[in-house]
């Protein structure tokens, strides 16, 4: 425990992706089973049990301490599980006697079993036992407070680089194993056969798209693609699958592979045929895809009711097909994956899931009219919820990953605006020395006349050498300082225009202007407009209210 | 005679009216007794200073050769006498140099013992237990949620860290005065021979502490350094220049900080630290309440940091127990912080 202590304690203060998988990784390559397999279900949240009110981890350090002592502490610390760990009176027993620390496994069978009228005075045992920082990661385990700040999918990359395997076969494995792993680690480590994933409705790792430019087409062939709406949705594969019985399991994974079917339970019935999909998730009613901003509704939710599944109704476009029964297509050209995925969905005969229409087209001019225009290019009602075109090859294989050429992606132009850069602050990681967050604003009318209102901020879309420049430009012009945040001039002819590219407007009660941009990036820097030129409030309002009427004619005033 | 009228604090310090004389004064004074060369105690612009031979030299290198009219040497142990007033001197265990001050008076003693520690530091003399009525202590760690554990594992910490990324440099930020010299030992005694590099405004004092023979191994200046030669090194720096543009010359750098703050996640969160390094050069909770017991002083004053806790943690053990209410003093860092960032 105490050595998993240590890495959650590492990982909580590293930046760096790479890093934190180097962190993970030698944990991994250190520790044995079980230990490293409990480990590994932690960080990917697949440990399950009763957690501990944070009253219980009260009463036990009340008993042991001075009530004033641990008031002035937690004061101080402001975080409950840490004031414990910290202020625990360790028991001073002689050296040779101390019983051992608590392995991790241990800690976690021993949850799983205990009951409730014994769990303070083995939480107490274990405190005792372990050091700071033990302690620490041990309250935040059992409070169920542990934020790691890593994916699942980063724990499973570390798992895959233990054996120099690609992660995307441990996700393929990853829902028959459970823990502690064993199986997985003695593949890893080319002790063993490679596990086999019996779950009747596996994850298969998902192909991807590299963003189109200019320069690809010139050596691209129009003939050799299709092209198909893009839609601002959420990716997910749809899985069913009998299993030894003979019934039908249906399951419903995120790009990551991520298990998502218990948010979605109004599509599971609709998944009634064994077969994978390929598609994107998506509000749609009364026959029309809603906007991203209405399917945020439904994302994130712990409580799926009823009322919640009437009023986002969730709808499945299908694009491609992965296995259809027992066949695995994944060999297949896309173009014959097309067909099969056509016939699929007709079978299916299901109104929560359609097809992903294609686009016809005979030139790349043809294709780039249809994309400024996707209503009048056959996308018709559902135009608002199109962000752009896909083209993947006829003869592509589905290959996992994003190899390069098969699939590209080319969205709509983004929402441009020109904003003034109003406060900077420091980076993280590499960019400690920076200032790289962006504040950014648009002039409004005040109270005391005109006034920029921050609408925003961005920490990207700039080059390397875009972003010496602004830090250098941050130092030179800064007014005021506040902790690690700087405030920059910003005046009707002092400062620096930023061109802010967006997504999409969203209205924010937490925000001082009432918006909230989706997706904001730096585009470009406009040294040569003064900042009294740059963009006003009205112009995102505007553009904000021709949105939201779109959202409320056609959810029907709901 | 009663404690108070030995020594009381006024607001250029404490101050001893027999002995015309101001402990750490934080305002130019007549006759100034000087416990470290720490900022925060350690001020130029008295007329008069008592001090132990290192706390002068330091002072010297910190603020310039005319810092007072005069000084005084006094050796550990040596007894100075100003009329009734006997002055006396014991190894504080803080920084080189660092020192308690016994102040006695017939037989009444106040022992006032500026910044210390109880626990080993291959770079100074130990703290030593005096026997007194009054001990005066500080409190910058005084809370029981700091336990400051084992300086030699935390120096582990860093080494698995060098040895888990030998392709980035990794960046320790440690006051210049003590704890830097403290950690390059302790890097030493765990048998890490690697040179280790230095920040500009760290070489001088780290350059007097090995003319007073401490072993802290080969030592470089960073300045001129090629960045990729600073792959897999350890560089000891101000904790300012660590967020500091002069962390650009480094590879991918990995920023540890040497406090015992960091025993606070909140606090090393903030500082944007990723390598929190719990090594301090003051007692901790347990280190406080030992000393507090064994000098048998039966009133104890508490000044600078957490008051209220050790206060009331005296007061439960039945010992009399105020606060000083000293203002000035546990800003080492913020004081250092501007002198050291025009040096970088």
């Amino acid at each position: 425990m105490n050595r998993f202590a240590q890495l959650l304690d590492r990982l909580a203060y590293e930046p760096g992706r790479n890093n934190k998988l180097r962190l993970i990784s030698a944990y991994f390559r250190e520790v044995g089973d079980p230990d490293r397999g409990y480990a590994l279900a932690a960080l990917t949240g697949a440990l399950s049990f009763k957690h501990a009110k944070p009253g219980l981890i009260r009463n036990l350090i009340m008993e042991r301490t001075d009530p004033m002592l641990f008031g002035l502490s937690y004061d101080y610390v402001g975080d409950l599980s840490e004031t414990v760990a910290l202020m625990w009176p360790q028991a001073k027993l002689a050296g040779h006697n101390n019983p051992p620390a608590p392995t991790l496994a241990e800690v976690v069978t021993t949850l799983h079993m205990l009951g409730k009228t014994e769990l303070p005075s083995q939480l107490a045992r274990w405190l005792d036992e372990l050091d700071e920082t033990g302690r620490w990661a041990l309250l935040k385990l059992v409070t169920g407070a542990m934020r790691i700040g890593i994916s699942a999918r980063l724990a499973k990359t570390a798992a895959a680089a233990l054996g120099d395997k690609d992660p995307h076969e441990v996700e393929l494995l990853w829902p028959g194993l459970t823990p502690p792993y064993t199986e997985l680690f003695a593949w890893l480590e080319a002790r063993g056969d490679k596990p086999v994933n019996l779950d009747p409705a596996p994850f298969r790792p998902v192909m991807l798209a590299h963003a189109i430019e200019e320069t690809d087409f010139a050596s691209l062939d129009a003939a050799d693609y299709i092209a198909e709406w893009k839609w601002d949705g959420i990716r997910v594969q749809a899985v069913a699958g009998r299993d030894a019985r003979g019934d039908l399991k249906a399951r419903l994974y995120s790009r990551t592979g991520e298990d998502i079917t218990n948010s979605f339970p109004d599509l599971t019935p609709s998944l009634h045929l064994p077969g994978a999909i390929d598609g994107e998730l998506l509000v749609m009613r009364e026959g029309r895809v809603q906007s991203f901003n209405v399917l945020q509704q439904r994302l994130n939710r712990k409580l799926v009711s009823p009322k919640l599944t009437k009023d986002f109704p969730i709808h499945l476009r299908a694009y491609d097909l992965l296995g259809d029964d027992q066949n695995d297509l994944r060999e297949l050209p896309f173009g014959e994956r097309r067909e099969r995925l056509e016939a699929f969905v007709e079978k299916l005969a299901d109104p929560r899931v359609d097809l992903s229409q294609t686009i016809a087209f005979d030139s790349w001019e043809a294709l780039r009219a249809a994309r400024a225009d996707p209503a009048g290019a056959g996308a018709g009602d559902d135009a608002e919820a199109v962000e752009g075109v896909m083209l993947k090859r006829r003869d592509a294989l589905y290959l996992p990953g994003r190899p390069r050429g098969p699939w590209w992606k080319w969205k709509r132009d983004p929402h441009i605006i020109d904003a003034v850069l109003m406060y900077a602050q420091r980076g993280h990681g590499k960019r400690s020395s920076y200032y790289s967050d962006y504040t950014f604003g648009v002039w409004t009318a005040g109270e005391d006349g005109e006034q920029l209102v921050p609408v925003g901020k961005a920490y990207f879309g700039f080059t390397d050498e875009e972003l010496l420049q602004i830090d250098r430009f941050v130092r030179r012009n800064t007014i005021e300082k506040f902790g690690p945040v700087r405030h920059v001039i910003h005046e009707p002819d002092q400062g620096l225009v930023l061109e802010v590219a967006f997504e999409g407007l969203q209205r924010s009660p937490r925000h001082k202007s009432g918006v909230a941009m989706r997706f904001p990036r730096i585009n470009r820097l406009r040294w040569d407009k003064p900042p009294g030129q740059a963009d006003r409030l009205e112009t995102l309002e505007k553009m904000l209210k021709d949105e939201q009427n779109k959202i409320l004619v056609t959810s029907g005033g709901g | 005679m009663r404690p108070q009228d030995i020594l009381c604090p006024v607001p250029a310090g404490l101050f001893c009216k027999d002995g015309n004389f101001h402990i750490d004064p934080v305002r130019p004074v007549e006759r100034a007794v000087i416990t470290h060369g720490h900022s925060d105690h350690a001020r130029a612009g008295h007329g008069a200073v008592l001090a132990t031979q290192e706390t002068l030299d330091i002072m010297r290198l910190r603020c310039g050769e005319n810092f007072a009219g005069s000084t005084q040497a006094a050796a550990y142990g040596e007894e100075i006498r100003l009329g009734d007033i006997s002055l006396k001197f014991h190894p504080a265990g803080h920084v080189l140099g660092s020192a308690q001050i016994a102040v006695s008076c017939k037989d009444t003693r106040v022992v006032a013992s500026g910044d210390y520690k109880n626990v080993r530091d291959p770079t100074c003399v130990p703290f030593e237990v005096v026997p007194c009525d009054v001990f005066i202590t500080e409190a910058t760690f005084g809370l029981p949620v700091f336990r400051h554990g084992r300086a030699a594992d935390e120096v582990k910490k860093l080494l698995a860290s060098v040895a888990l990324f030998p392709e980035r440099a990794h960046l320790v930020g440690a006051y210049s005065l003590g704890k830097a010299q403290r950690v390059i030992a302790l890097l030493r005694e765990q048998g890490y021979d690697a040179p280790i590099h230095l920040h500009g405004a760290m070489e001088k004092i780290t350059h007097y502490y090995q003319n007073q023979d401490i072993r802290l191994g080969e030592l470089k200046p960073v300045r001129g350094m090629k960045k990729a030669d600073l792959a897999g090194t350890i560089t000891l720096a101000p904790p300012s220049a660590t967020s500091d543009i002069w962390t650009r010359r480094f590879p991918d750098p990995v920023t540890a900080f040497a406090s015992g703050w960091m025993r606070v996640r909140a606090r090393a969160r903030q500082r944007g630290v990723e390598l929190p390094l719990v090594i301090s050069d003051h007692a901790d909770w347990d280190g406080l309440t030992a000393t507090i017991q064994a000098t048998g002083a039966g009133e104890i004053w508490v000044t600078h940091g957490q008051e209220d806790a050790l206060v009331h943690w005296c007061k439960t053990k039945g010992l009399a127990a105020r606060p000083l209410d000293l203002v000035g003093y546990g800003d080492e860092e913020e004081s250092e912080t501007l002198a050291e960032s025009e040096e970088a």
